[in-house]
């Protein structure tokens, strides 16, 4: 029973660390710019795909992993650029839809560049699985945990150490206030979408050899991590992580508890009734409405 | 007179029926009168979805659960039990407008991406009912569906269903202009600017929010009853979240606050795919390109963009007229 | 004012649509080749069993054609990517046989696209050839609709017959959400009791779930289960055979033939290993003996394939070959294109060897393969082997 129970958390909590990673980079998007984007799935799918094809071109993970995630990293900046710059000003649901029409577009992409088929991508170290309290958990569990904490710890640096981290935090309070103290507010938008583009590919990276990657898998994965963005509070880091973690917990345990076919439906209801009494997730701000 | 049919809500009714009325002539074959039903079905759940969005300025993500509910709840009313279909539909109808009032209360307090996660939540939810509950849906793979009948008339055929779903559509244009001049409109407006200034003056933001929604709702549904008689075939590919992104899309594309915004909207996402179907491989990039495009150069949507584009030409010219003049 | 604009914009509007629409209805050209028309999910969900139909059927149709066509004539395909969507299947369907009249389908990847057309199909007398799994699609028959892959029902006859031969009798389900998994799940549910099998666990996933682990714990813990059958394809599959081998499962598991492909064993890895399922004598063309009359077409499909696009072949193109060759076989014997001829002469293909078994149809029959036409095959040492 607790071998089971056991199982159960460390594959909740591995599968939530993705989803954690996922939704940081929903809030550090929304932080910036109030848009929810919905191409950051995508960036995921980047990240996976591009791996797998410099790898499979004979490249070593040491140059292929940081290439990827560099790739990914372009592909954000070109999106704040090209897409979300010029409609500036714009309200927050043609944001969103300009979002969708950028996801599509590279979805699109890359079934041309790369093909259509589910790739697998070797473990980092080896696949024996380890034994852990009576459960069995591969080593690339550890590394997804590992890298998921040392990010949460570098962004927590960075945000709180940091110039620029926090010159992107007060952007994120007030933009207004942030422009008349000197913060050039359009490069704080322009590289929050570079870093949420790279922390989506290192998620993206890491689940691969777990879960296979495919040009689709953005699309699944941007949902969870929306739900799991949303259940901490949109914009709170902190929230981002015990969203994702407490999602990804709630699935395997609705899986292995309740029901494994309405696994999904069992966690939306624990988000809506979340909601119901934190109308702003666990750790989102409750701020007025603007009159 | 003349200044009654001048005015958008007449002017804009008699075009579209004018269009409805018109289309069959380049309606070649059977093929062109689908894709103009199912325009014309996408486009009264975007009324719907549009009175919503765009009037009371709640958005959801969800609302391919409406359209689903009421697809499926004719067709196990109808096919496997052999319910009468207008009966079906009015049932399904009204349980859906049901569940729509008491889940808006609660749903509704919450705002803007909260909201939007949450209706994508009842989405989902629907969705996973439908697709795993196979003894009444069949599942993934779907469930046929009998022919819509009256009495003894049949409603069969490509044609025939144009003009049901075409007079349909004209109601639903009548109902929601009627609704967003109405006093009620009035506030949802009001709304839309600012709830709390709105409830200052003496609305009551929750009833008008959850009244439109059951609109929305009813609108989704009844779309969905017909199409699962239209089909004869009813699948959860229809339910997904991401039909419901699509049916947002078509709202926002067309032009948010326009009725005849979202009829545009519905028109051009369907037949889009089938025009781009051409590109073969390069299908979703150029769709992707043109849904980012058109909402980067005309962000408030097709339609009130390109009337506003007219307008400050127009106005130009006759500037430019009285110039000459004098 | 206003409304003139907006009366404008529409009229303007409508041209335009207008204009598109008379962009694709051509004159009739007098010597028109023989069309083709397929609707398959080259993306989407079942992207996987859709890509390599298309590929198939686009390499054939131009083979046929380089070595001078059918009956004088050009084949011309004519393909929509259908998505795996239903409603989607439905459209493109009616712009084959109302827009692009073609002479003959051959199409619809899943059993969800399949039966939305079939009303079509069958009000527009066009000889139709699915390429899906389920049994309903045949069963019962309609005039103009066939099939080329084995059914779900011979899937789960053939697994439970392997499992009564090892002496299992309980055993437990994990599907996924799709309708393949879902068909053949209900398929097996109500086939067991017949070989004196008890399904004692029945679990599922859902769509995009990257981890089964719970699910495979809960029947790792279900005292008496014998075996594991795993009903489905692409990802899913792939990742529960992975978990299976993270948690040390050691009681066999055996996979559908919806992941019958070199591609499953890349995958899912060393996990893979001992893996069971029913799949087409394709898989393991090379080691067939020559006395095997399905030898010869499947090691020529399987290096045609392979060296063409430089990627390993699956049951599905293999699927999607048969389904071109018996309609073209039928042309053939029709002498021509006349619908009801085609019909006929498809319904009368008789020990039509193809790569999925050995095809003889009748007005009973619209498959025509049987459990013949299945072989059992295990994961040994990275590739697929004949269980003997």
């Amino acid at each position: 029973m607790s071998a089971q129970f056991m199982q159960y958390l460390l594959t909740g909590l591995t599968v939530g660390a993705i989803y954690a990673l996922v939704a940081l980079g929903f809030s550090i998007i929304f932080n910036a710019s109030h848009v929810i984007n919905f191409a950051q799935g995508e960036f995921v799918m980047i990240g996976g795909m591009a791996t797998v094809s410099l790898t499979g071109s004979g490249l070593p993970y040491m140059l292929a992993i940081p290439l990827a995630i560099v790739a990914a990293a372009l592909v954000g900046l070109a999106l704040e650029k090209f897409a979300v710059e010029p409609a500036r000003g714009a309200s927050v649901v043609t944001l969103i839809i300009i979002t969708i029409g950028a996801s599509i577009f590279l979805r699109g992409l890359a079934m041309v560049v790369w093909d259509k088929r589910l790739h697998a991508l070797k473990p980092f170290t080896g696949d024996t699985p380890i034994a852990i309290a009576g459960a069995a958990i591969l080593p690339q569990s550890l590394w997804v945990l590992g890298v998921t904490l040392a990010i949460v710890l570098a962004l927590s640096w960075f945000f709180g150490r940091t110039l620029l981290g926090k010159a992107m935090l007060a952007t994120s309070h007030n933009r207004l206030a942030a422009q008349l103290v000197g913060i050039n507010v359009r490069m704080v938008l322009f590289l929050s979408f570079g870093l949420s583009a790279a922390l989506g590919a290192v998620a993206g990276i890491l689940i691969a050899p777990i879960t296979l990657t495919s040009y689709d898998v953005g699309v699944m994965l941007g949902l969870k991590g929306f739900a799991a963005a949303i259940l901490g509070g949109l914009g709170s880091g902190i929230g981002a992580v015990i969203g994702g973690l407490a999602l990804g917990i709630a699935e395997t345990m609705s899986a292995g508890y309740l029901s494994s076919a309405y696994k999904d439906a069992i966690a939306f209801v624990i988000i809506l009734a979340v909601l119901f009494f934190m109308p702003s997730g666990l750790f989102g701000k409750r701020g007025g409405e603007r009159v | 007179m003349l200044a009654r049919l001048a005015s958008p809500r007449t002017g804009g009714m008699l075009a579209l029926a004018a269009v409805i009325a018109l289309l069959p002539l380049v309606l070649s074959n059977k093929y062109f009168y689908d894709i103009a039903v199912l325009v014309g079905l996408n486009a009264i759940v975007c009324i719907g979805l549009n009175l919503l969005i765009g009037y009371a300025g709640q958005i959801s993500l969800g609302h391919a659960g409406f359209f689903g509910l009421g697809a499926y709840g004719s067709a196990i009313l109808a096919s496997r039990y052999g319910w009468p279909p207008l009966a079906a539909m009015l049932a399904t109808t009204f349980a859906v407008a049901a569940l729509a009032f008491v889940v808006g209360r609660p749903i509704l307090r919450l705002k803007g991406h909260y909201l939007a996660m949450a209706t994508l939540g009842l989405g989902v939810i629907i969705f996973m009912v439908i697709t795993t509950e196979d003894k009444f849906t069949g599942g993934p793979d779907g469930i046929a569906v009998v022919p819509f009948r009256i009495g003894g008339f049949v409603v069969q055929g490509e044609r025939i269903w144009y003009w049901v779903v075409g007079a349909l559509l004209l109601v639903a244009v009548w109902l929601a202009l009627n609704l967003i001049e109405s006093p009620a409109g009035r506030a949802l407006r009001a709304l839309h600017s600012s709830e709390i200034g709105a409830e200052v003056v003496g609305i009551n933001a929750a009833n008008h929010k959850v009244m439109v929604f059951v609109i929305s709702a009813v609108f989704a549904s009844v779309a969905g009853s017909l199409a699962a008689h239209y089909s004869g075939f009813v699948t959860p590919g229809k339910v997904t979240f991401l039909h419901s992104i699509e049916l947002v899309t078509m709202v926002v594309f067309g032009g948010m606050a326009s009725t005849f915004g979202a009829v545009v909207g519905a028109a051009v996402l369907t037949t889009l795919p089938q025009l781009l179907a051409v590109f073969e491989d390069y299908e979703m990039m150029v769709f992707g390109a043109v849904m980012m495009g058109t909402m980067i150069f005309l962000p408030r949507g097709v339609v009130p963009s390109l009337a506003r584009l007219l307008q400050t030409r127009r106005q130009r010219a006759s500037a430019d007229g009285e110039e000459e003049g004098a | 004012m206003k409304s003139t604009q907006v009366r404008n914009s529409l009229k303007r509007g409508l041209a335009a649509v207008a204009a598109t629409f008379a962009l694709f209805t051509g004159p009739a050209v007098a010597q028109e080749p023989i069309k083709i028309g397929a609707f398959l999910a080259v993306t989407g969900p079942a992207a996987s069993l859709g890509d390599p139909e298309q590929k198939t059927l686009e390499l054939y149709v131009g083979k046929i054609n380089a070595a001078g066509g059918v009956l004088g004539r050009k084949l011309q395909l004519i393909s929509y990517d259908a998505a795996g969507d239903a409603e989607k299947a439905r459209t493109f369907a009616k712009r084959l046989i109302e827009q692009d009249k073609v002479d003959v389908i051959v199409g619809g990847t899943s059993t969800g696209e399949t039966m939305a057309v079939i009303p079509l199909v069958e009000a527009a007398q066009i000889p139709f050839i699915s390429l899906a799994g389920a049994v309903v699609i045949v069963e019962p028959v309609k005039k103009w609709v066939f099939k080329t892959p084995h059914t779900d029902r011979m899937a789960c006859e053939k697994i439970f017959i392997d499992m009564q031969s090892r002496k299992f009798s309980k055993i437990a389900l994990i599907s996924g959400p799709g309708g393949f998994d879902k068909s053949m799940r209900a398929e097996c549910l109500k086939l067991n009791k017949k070989y004196g099998i008890d399904v004692i666990a029945d679990e599922t996933y859902g769509g995009g779930d990257t981890d089964m682990t719970a699910q495979l714990t809960k029947i790792k813990n279900t005292a008496g289960v014998q075996a594991v059958l795993n009903p489905g394809f692409g990802q899913g599959p792939a990742i529960v055979t992975k978990n299976y081998g993270q948690l040390g499962i050691t009681i066999p598991l055996y996979q559908s033939h919806g992941v019958a492909s070199k591609e499953f064993i890349k995958l899912a890895g060393a996990a893979a290993e001992g893996v069971r399922l029913p799949g087409a004598a394709l898989l393991v063309a090379d080691s067939l003996p020559a006395s095997d009359p399905q030898r010869s077409v499947a090691v020529a499909y399987k290096n045609e394939y392979e060296s063409h696009f430089k990627s390993d072949i699956s049951t599905f193109g293999g699927h999607a070959y048969d389904g071109l060759m018996i309609a073209v076989e039928a042309i053939k014997k029709a002498g021509g294109t006349d619908k009801a001829k085609v019909r006929d002469a498809i319904e009368s293909t008789r020990r039509f060897i193809g790569v999925d078994g050995t095809y003889t149809m009748s007005p009973t029959d619209h498959m025509g393969l049987d459990l013949s036409a299945f072989r059992m095959l295990e994961v040994k040492g990275g590739n697929w082997t004949l269980v003997k």
